[in-house]
């Protein structure tokens, strides 16, 4: 990133809102491909240490996005990106939830509404994405759910750790 | 943890202004602060503000539904005390979901510089 590309980050609890805007040293046109082709977007929407992997897409209004996020051992977690409203190459609105492989969508776990729009910045783009979890339960589970996730890589840290432990003091 | 994020938050330190917004009104912030040194009865925390009892509850009701606190009726005194784990909670989701977001966007910013080269 280069150091003035403006990034902002802000979460409202009240409204279980997510406020995500950057700038892109690209014009609008390539940001909104990058956002809109499946093959654009396994390149870039999962964040490391993960790889997104589409099955299908098809952007356009009541269209989905199914794909998965797969981790380093080769795990995939499933989600579904139902596009409700589309204007292009200014922005859509998607449902976003958790499925399984064959694109059913997972109704026990929380969903959460994106709004994404584009817009010129000089020769730069800005993107803003308004993410918002339907209810605050919802974004109550989301934060139990990380919180878990949290303990159980510090656990198979643990074990990791006791395993070398172990194997030191066997030798 | 807790006192932590209130220091944070006194600091107004970016890299936590999302959980500065997260306890976005100024009360609430000022009785998590008073909490962070330890439980107190509702009408002491009542006192330093020019506010009636009622909208104050209020306040009280709307962190202890965020679990941030926990209250409970010792005789005739309401005790509310920090929930440091809910805290804790809050501030490591959002510092991951920062953190994701700052990872596909930079992998974002690659895929765009290979795209424009190609243009050229």
């Amino acid at each position: 990133m280069k150091p003035d590309l403006h990034y902002s980050f802000q979460a409202d609890m009240q409204t279980s809102r997510l406020t995500i805007r950057r700038e892109f040293d690209a014009p609008r046109d390539l940001v909104w491909d990058c956002y809109t082709w499946a093959e654009l977007l396994d390149q870039w929407f999962a964040p490391e240490p993960f790889t997104a992997k589409t099955k299908s897409m098809a952007f356009e209004e009541g269209g989905h996005w199914h794909f998965a996020m797969v981790d380093p051992e080769g795990n995939e977690h499933w989600s579904r990106f139902d596009y409700e409203t589309i204007t292009p190459k200014d922005g859509y609105q998607a449902r976003d939830a958790f499925s399984d492989p064959d694109g059913g969508i997972n109704r026990d776990l929380p969903a959460s509404t994106w709004d994404v729009t584009f817009e010129d910045a000089s020769q730069r783009t800005l993107v803003q994405t308004v993410l918002t979890y339907e209810t605050p339960e919802a974004l109550q589970q989301v934060i139990d759910m990380g919180m878990q996730q949290g303990m159980e890589a510090t656990l198979s840290g643990l074990d990791k750790l006791l395993a070398k432990l172990t194997g030191a003091t066997a030798k | 943890m807790a006192r932590g994020i209130l220091t944070h938050m006194d600091n107004n330190n970016p890299e936590l202004d999302t959980v500065f917004l997260a306890f976005a009104d100024s009360t609430r912030r000022a009785v998590l602060r008073r909490l962070g040194e330890g439980p107190a009865s509702v009408s002491d925390l009542a006192a330093p503000f020019d506010m009636a009892l009622p909208p104050f509850m209020k306040h009280i009701r709307t962190l202890e539904n965020a679990g941030l606190i926990t209250t409970e009726k010792v005789g005739r005194v309401r005790i509310c005390e920090l929930n440091p784990e809910k805290y804790a909670a809050v501030e490591d989701w959002l510092k991951d979901q920062r953190r994701h977001w700052a990872s596909r966007y930079r992998k974002l910013d690659q895929l765009l510089e290979q795209m424009k080269d190609k243009d050229r």
